[in-house]
């Protein structure tokens, strides 16, 4: 028998409408953005708009990622994922208020420095709670869907109501950083600092992601965990180990997704991750549950729909996200990029 | 007559019979053996939330299927009465129309979830059914002209049914229109919790049962999971819409807070935990637990966190606003170590 | 003959309420390739996943060289020498066939004389290195999958039906690889229902059926006696 091959290899060819089928969710961003500019008209309200919208896409993003993979990894579905994003709003903003002196300093330096010095704290305090949260309230639960559900709702309350005991059970307002308020012009249109500074963020840490699930091991364990975990345990890595990590950096994610939703809306609440928690759960169903740039790109949609529709008829802004999850689930029911599971 | 009127499915365990009998007794007679206006209110409290209970349990302890939309078609059912009796005018026949058009809508829009996310995964189903929850809450305080928003609706309903209405005395009791009212709502309670425990013995849910056990073996014998889920989801979010409803007859006024919050979402879900998934009787024992303690424990709770009011910490703790965070403790625990909840217990330790 | 490399004794596997393995006795002689054989549903999967541990033995013993490993999470079992090769191939269709090698060479980075050598082995894996692993024909998939498990030098190599469903030219290549496998010294326990490759390949045979193993000896032994196999395995092995 030779060793040589007798076959020609070939490549099995993928058709142009699979090919198309994949791109689309991809172009559904800029069509949605085209279609905002339609139906606003006024050239520098929309670029507001969207401006804004990206920025709330971005910052629903970062909380999503940690959620979506943790399903996608061990298929642990975390309803107190909205409980991280509380706690690091309250920890941030507890840092910032601390240093107050620092915030109100008219230096970009200084104002960048506290808030990175808030998104720390706040991901170190909810990087821990998330350790502690598997552990003891998820560890317990695993395979068995429908107590997961309901004791991390069971969670989610009791750290709600901790926040309440430790803060108190009333919102608390605050003001941005000096050199983060305000807006510049540009063409006309008013573009909040804040918002680019979030939308910068957002972009740099989706560009950070790709990169460790393309370029390292530990990313390419994640991903191929997320398809065939069996499969990775067979190949001898500890899968149980590499999905604490990235519950971890799941919560501290949603942490700091929770000082950047609280230093947007200039105000914090106990329940801020539960009503949140709302938007998310529609982007990683839309996006596909476990597929990380599906929840990217649903996210974008989700808040750059929630922006125009709040301009355009304020109303129907959170029902819009209704409708856009039935029309996406309509078209694909396993959302926009569904993760392929083996077996 | 009596093992028929209960489908054949028996209590199973001597103490729990007693206990069973105990409430029944005790809300048959609600109104000569607890007068005053507070126990009547927990008592007709009680038999609403057995049904609104029940048919919960009818989807998460039958179906395995979690939803979060539950007070949502309860209010449905509420908001149906309401609209009705204002739009119709006081009268029986708006109470029927809004109970049936309730009932119907909430029907429509489970049917409409379950066949957008059951088709998937069940757990879409718990994802969707939060998001669009939440989103028809905020609707319904939005649109104040057609709701009342956050303020909610006041109604008339018929003159019998109010305290306004005198009939007389009888054992040392003034019999009046709030004690008919209540009677309206235990009879309905009390028939439609054996309506439901008929169909969790029927062949139908039988299958859900088998289903709950091993959607995959179920599918394989050849049942279409998916249809008896979604059937299931209908027959649950109908039946917590009449609950709704008789809700809406007993309190003559709907709101936000008092139909559709999360909090009562919450609630629901520690009562059929508490009383014991599957099991339909577990909604009575945890429905008649929870609400007492909900009217009785809170003052309770206030008295010792002034009590201990030196101590640090124990004050916030003990808040009767903190009234949740032991509920979510109480929680946590019994899905761990009491799964099968009270009527469980009491099941196996026979 | 020295000490088996793998020993299973009185090995019981459940999935869910069913009882699939009822007392699985086995030896895997050292450096040869022993056939695991019989018809669909007596537990040969079912064996194999219990060695890797995918599913647990609820009694008996698996020894592999020297330490009992009965009751090893899956991945340390793999680390201590153990390749798997499922029934399923088990690739990561959405990565490339690059990293899918990457991540099979679990204690650093892929050797650059190996992956030549499994190059030279399996052609088309150097041609589509940089291609989608779920784009790949069939035939190229059971080869990753292969050259996957092979990444790494292991002591023992557990593979599911190679070569169910493959072309015959494939098939000549994927024997060629288990060759050359098997000449570097290493054991194979390799489920196999084509009666020419396990005829081929196999030193020895162990036959199962109904949860047990019913027969074992020498592959040849089996191969020449027709009464034997129609005894054994009913009429499903013709000879081709």
């Amino acid at each position: 028998m030779t060793i040589a091959p007798t076959h020609k290899p070939t490549f099995a060819d993928i058709p142009l409408s699979e090919r198309l089928a994949k791109a689309t969710p991809l172009l559904l961003v800029p069509v949605l953005v085209l279609v905002g500019l339609a139906a606003i008209g006024n050239p520098s309200s929309w670029l507001t708009l969207t401006v804004s919208g990206l920025a709330m896409g971005m910052m629903i993003f970062i909380i999503a990622s940690g959620l979506t993979l943790v399903f996608g990894l061990m298929d642990v579905i975390n309803f107190g994922h909205g409980a991280f994003i509380s706690v690091g709003a309250f920890v941030g903003i507890s840092v910032l208020l601390a240093l107050g002196g620092w915030a109100g300093a008219p230096s970009l330096l200084l104002n960048l420095l506290v808030v990175l010095l808030a998104v720390i704290a706040a991901m170190i305090v909810t990087g821990g709670l998330g350790w502690a949260f598997e552990k003891v309230i998820v560890r317990p639960v695993y395979g068995a869907h429908l107590k997961q559900i309901l004791v991390t709702v069971g969670g989610l309350i009791v750290i709600e109501q901790l926040i309440a005991v430790v803060w108190g059970p009333e919102e608390i307002f605050f003001s941005r950083p000096e050199t983060l308020k305000g807006a510049f012009t540009f063409w006309g249109a008013a573009l909040e600092k804040y918002r680019i500074l979030a939308v910068a963020v957002g972009l740099g840490l989706f560009v950070a992601m790709r990169l460790v699930f393309r370029r390292t091991k530990i990313g390419l364990i994640v991903r191929a965990g997320v398809e065939n975990g069996e499969m990775v345990e067979a190949l001898g890595y500890r899968l149980s180990r590499v999905f604490i990590g990235v519950f971890i950096a799941g919560s501290a994610l949603a942490g700091l997704g929770g000082v950047m939703w609280g230093l947007y809306q200039e105000v914090i609440t106990a329940s801020m991750g539960e009503e949140l928690m709302i938007l998310v759960f529609i982007v990683v169903i839309i996006g596909g549950l476990g597929s990380v740039e599906g929840a990217f790109i649903g996210a974008l949609l989700v808040g750059l729909l929630q922006n125009y529709v709040a301009f355009l008829e304020p109303k129907l802004a959170l029902v819009s996200n209704i409708a856009l999850m039935t029309a996406i689930l309509m078209w694909r029911p396993q959302g926009m990029l569904p993760v392929v599971k083996a077996k | 007559m009596l093992v028929k009127l209960l489908s054949g499915d028996k209590p199973r365990s001597l103490a729990l019979t007693l206990i069973l009998l105990a409430i029944l007794v005790a809300l048959a007679l609600a109104p000569f053996l607890f007068p005053g206006v507070r126990s009547l209110e927990t008592a007709a409290r009680i038999c609403i939330f057995i049904v609104l209970v029940a048919s919960y349990d009818l989807l998460l302890g039958y179906t395995g299927i979690v939803s979060f939309a539950h007070t949502m078609f309860f209010g449905l059912g509420a908001y149906g009465v309401a609209l009705a009796s204002i739009h119709m005018g006081r009268g029986y026949d708006a109470l029927l129309t809004g109970t049936v058009l309730g009932a119907l809508a909430a029907a429509l829009l489970a049917l409409v979830i379950a066949m957008f996310s059951l088709r998937v995964r069940a757990i879409f189903f718990a994802m969707i059914t939060l998001a669009v929850a939440s989103a028809v809450a905020v609707l319904v305080s939005q649109m104040s002209g057609l709701t009342g928003g956050e303020d909610g609706l006041n109604y008339m309903i018929p003159r019998e049914l109010t305290p306004a209405f005198r009939l007389g005395e009888l054992f040392g009791v003034r019999i009046n229109g709030k004690v008919l009212n209540y009677y309206l709502v235990f009879f309905a309670s009390l028939g439609l919790f054996l309506l439901m425990l008929r169909v969790v013995n029927s062949p139908f849910g039988r299958v859900l049962k088998a289903i709950r056990e091993n959607d995959f073996r179920a599918e394989s014998i050849g049942y279409n999971v998916v249809w008896y889920r979604t059937i299931a989801t209908c027959l649950s979010a109908a039946t917590a819409a009449v609950a709704g409803s008789l809700f809406a007859i007993w309190l003559r006024y709907v709101g936000p807070d008092t139909t559709l919050s999360f909090e009562i979402m919450l609630d629901i879900l520690l009562m059929v935990v508490i009383g014991g998934m599957g099991t339909m009787y577990g909604a009575v024992i945890g429905a008649t637990i929870f609400v007492l303690a909900q009217n009785y424990l809170q003052t309770l709770m206030g008295a010792a966190s002034e009590a201990t009011g030196g101590i640090p910490l124990l004050p916030q703790l003990l808040d009767p606003d903190r009234w949740l965070l032991w509920l979510g403790i109480l929680f946590i625990l019994s899905v761990y170590f009491f799964p099968t909840g009270i009527v469980g217990r009491l099941r196996a330790g026979r | 003959m020295s000490e088996p490399v793998l020993k299973l004794k009185g090995v019981e596997t459940d999935i869910a309420q069913y009882h699939i393995l009822k007392k699985v006795d086995l030896d895997v002689p050292r450096g040869s390739v022993t056939m695991l054989l019989g018809r669909n549903g007596v537990g040969k999967t079912t064996t194999l996943r219990t060695i890797i541990g995918h599913w647990q033995a609820r009694a008996g013993s698996i020894t592999f060289d020297g330490n009992d490993i009965t009751r090893l999470p899956v991945p340390d079992r793999a680390r201590a020498g153990i390749g798997f090769v499922p029934e399923d191939m088990g690739i990561f269709a959405d990565l490339t066939v690059e990293e899918n090698m990457i991540l099979a060479a679990i204690s650093g980075p892929l050797d650059a004389a190996r992956r030549d050598w499994l190059f030279s082995v399996f052609p088309p894996l150097r041609t589509f290195w940089n291609a989608a692993a779920g784009n790949l024909s069939g035939g190229q998939k059971q080869m990753l999958s292969i050259a996957r498990a092979m990444a790494e030098r292991r002591t023992l190599y557990l593979i599911d039906e190679p070569t169910k469903g493959l072309a015959p030219a494939i098939i000549s290549t994927m024997v060629g690889a288990l060759r050359e496998l098997k000449a570097q010294g290493a054991s194979i326990l390799m489920v196999e229902q084509n009666f020419a490759v396990a005829k081929a390949l196999g030193d020895h045979a162990a036959v199962m059926d109904d949860g047990r193993i019913v027969w074992t000896g020498s592959m040849a032994e089996l191969a020449n006696d027709a009464t034997l196999q129609e005894r054994l395995m009913g009429l499903s092995m013709e000879m081709q």
